[in-house]
């Protein structure tokens, strides 16, 4: 897992609410086996014409926000598709955060393993942080997962609840298998004890 | 006093700690080629091996071609997926469903058929409609890919409990009501994100007395209402469907399995977190017209108005998706004309699915401005269903009849929308491109999809003139 610990950056604005996965990673992508180089595709259809060139009225096109690290966006981001590659991808394009008021329970899940912090804002400080950066000139905020807080330079002080296993997880970068195969025993024990998962016939 | 998922989460319980994620058990893990690779290349990367390969089972189905398999992939990239999965499991030792085998299918279509789909069973796989398997009262669920190579080295994933959500429908379905009419209605009224963090139990007479199929087709879509999971406890129709099934229990085991599963039901009495209720009386065949699954109307209703929204953002989303799906607002539904009709995916494949499709397709002929595809969920169903006299009916009114696998519901292969079509569709999501890039996408049940592509236009099925 990689790690999350303090991150200032650039935020660019992506106010809809249930942008699904298809849409950060569509399925013409999928068929790659490999787990990088996911970033030229994010956002695809929406970034690019068909013939590849710029749309210049999707926003992540827009030079004002070139360089942006934290996505923000509307309710329910990442639902649909479990793809991992949606979290690759928003990563491998430079994103290091995702704010929004909900998101997709398995991307939430997934972005996490990929060291991308989903942050829950309720809505008002969501909505504040997309004003300011559609009327600001290199808007940033500072997100803190030690304390749990999105900070501006004009005041802004949002805190968010994370789970405080994951918290302390993504502050460790700790692999969550290697965390698992410490209770190997556990496993092999409950396995020993438990009939009701060697059901299949012809299994033993 | 528990529910059904507390019960089943209860029994997977290998360690729980203050503070941390509970290790849960799995005990069933399907896998196919789209988001498998990474994880076995995750596992060589540590010189990790799998601890169950013989729960682990591998079929082909999301990009893979349903005409001329006997040729060559089209599509390279596709074709180098499919040799990893099959390298892959010869590799780490597990059963592989190919495309040579007459099991081979959509993997949510393929698990329950097969028997290994059993009540009580936690089950996983990297695809977010595996809560279709709760419609057997197992707890299964859609995991990324790094939760897949943590299955493989584990055999458990590190879990939070979700809440407890009820969904309650009672009465008997109105004629021309089918269960994806249910299960459009209930996402129409919880939302696209109104089962976040929840899983739901969907009670009620109108499940019990639906066949697996629907009880399939209802808990496909959970994840469509932004749920975990779904769930149905098991019960005699349960029973009755597993019964004989390649990979089932057999004479005692079966009795004692029976007897237990019994048992995982909701205590009587139990307070659920989030309760709805629904009068199946109510309900009525659904169309989506919008992107998101919760927008839906009914048949005989019309495309909402910008008054309609909820609230400005809801309008905005309005706006965006009037202009995508190519829709006028207060449009009529029946006045919506269309260019393809796909009968297939996880959600509506089944044999019971094409059966109703056949229903409203006989006698009739597929409308000339309409390429129709019918692509059974498993080379199994597509068997019985020639052998039944489906396939005929079918092809005889112009529909395309397939081979198995998710096809146009995903159009990772050829079988894809171009921009600017419009497709009645049975499969689950009516996303921006899901099915094509600029691609619109309705979502229906078999039978309206089948009568749409029969007429050229959205129709209701309850006034169709059934020949025969
Ligand atoms: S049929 Fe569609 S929803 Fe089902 S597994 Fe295949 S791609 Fe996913």
């Amino acid at each position: 897992m990689n790690q999350f610990t303090r991150h200032e950056g650039l935020t660019v604005p992506l106010f809809q609410s249930n942008i699904d996965t298809d849409q950060i990673i569509p399925k013409q992508f999928l068929t790659r086996i490999e787990r990088s180089g996911y970033g030229a595709f994010l956002f695809n259809d929406w970034r690019f014409e068909p013939d590849g060139t710029e749309k210049a009225d999707f926003v992540l096109n827009d030079p004002k926000y070139a360089g942006a690290t934290i996505l923000v966006a509307g309710t329910n981001f990442g639902c649909g598709s479990s793809r991992e590659h949606a979290a690759w991808s928003l990563t491998d394009f430079g994103f290091r955060a995702v704010i929004a008021p909900s998101f997709g329970d398995i991307f939430y899940n997934n972005s996490m393993k990929n060291g991308l912090l989903p942050v829950r804002l309720d809505e008002a400080a969501t909505e504040l942080i997309v004003a300011r950066s559609q009327s600001l000139e290199g808007y940033s905020v500072t997100i803190d997962l030690e304390s749990q807080t999105v900070i501006d330079e004009l005041g802004l002080n949002a805190s968010f609840e994370i789970d405080a296993f994951r918290k302390h997880c993504l502050l460790s970068g700790l692999d969550d298998i290697g965390l698992t195969l410490q209770n190997e025993e556990m496993i092999t024990k409950y396995e020993a004890d438990t009939e009701i998962t060697h059901r299949f016939a012809g299994l033993t | 006093m528990k529910t059904l998922y507390d019960k089943i989460w209860e029994r997977h319980l290998v360690h729980e700690e203050a503070g941390k994620p509970a290790l849960l058990y799995i005990d069933l893990h399907l896998i196919h080629e789209v988001t498998s690779p990474q994880a076995f290349e995750g596992l060589r990367l540590a010189g990790r091996k799998l601890r169950r390969p013989e729960l682990t089972f591998a079929t082909v189905d999301h990009a893979i071609p349903t005409v001329n398999r006997n040729l060559p992939f089209k599509d390279p990239i596709a074709a180098l997926q499919v040799e990893t999965l099959r390298k892959n499991c010869a590799d780490f030792g597990l059963p592989l469903y190919d495309l040579d085998r007459i099991e081979q299918g959509i993997i949510h279509v393929f698990g329950p058929e097969q028997g290994l789909t059993q009540p009580g069973m936690t089950i996983v796989c990297g695809d977010s409609h595996t809560s279709t398997h709760g419609a057997f009262g197992a707890l299964a669920f859609g995991i990324g890919t790094s939760e897949v190579e943590h299955v493989f080295a584990t055999q458990c994933l590190q879990q939070s409990k979700a809440r407890n959500f009820q969904v309650n429908v009672e009465g008997e379905l109105p004629f021309g009501v089918t269960a994806k009419d249910v299960i459009l209605g209930i996402i129409n009224q919880i939302g696209a994100n109104g089962g976040v963090g929840h899983v739901i139990e969907y009670t009620g007479s109108t499940f019990r007395s639906m066949s697996m199929e629907g009880r399939m087709t209802v808990c496909n879509m959970s994840i469509e209402g932004g749920a975990k999971a779904g769930l149905i406890a098991p019960d005699e129709t349960t029973f009755e469907y597993l019964k004989g099934r390649t990979f089932a229990p057999k004479d005692d085991a079966w009795e004692a399995a029976v007897a237990d599963w019994r048992s995982l039901k909701t205590d009587d009495g139990v307070l659920f977190d989030k309760t709805v209720e629904i009068d199946a009386a109510t309900l009525e065949p659904f169309v989506t017209w919008g992107t998101s699954p919760d927008m839906s109307v009914t048949i005989t209703d019309r495309v909402p108005e910008l008054s309609d929204a909820r609230d400005p953002a809801e309008a905005k989303a309005f706006e965006r998706m009037y202009e995508y799906m190519g829709v006028e607002p207060s449009q009529r539904i029946q006045d919506i004309p269309i260019d393809k009709a796909f009968i297939g995916s996880c959600t509506n494949s089944r044999i019971e699915d094409l059966r109703e499709a056949a229903k409203v397709a006989k006698g009739h002929k597929v409308s000339s401005a309409v390429d129709a595809l019918v692509v059974p969920g498993s080379m199994l169903i597509k068997k019985q269903a020639e052998e039944e006299g489906l396939a005929q009916i079918f092809i005889d009114a112009g529909f395309e009849w397939r081979d198995a696998g998710c096809s146009m519901c995903l159009a990772m292969n050829e079988d894809i929308l171009q921009s600017g079509e419009r497709c009645a569709s049975t499969s689950n999501r009516n996303f921006e491109g899901r099915q094509g890039r600029g691609g619109r996408t309705h979502l229906v049940s078999p039978s309206m999809a089948a009568a749409a592509a029969i007429a050229g236009h959205f129709v209701d099925v309850r006034e169709w003139r059934f020949k025969g």
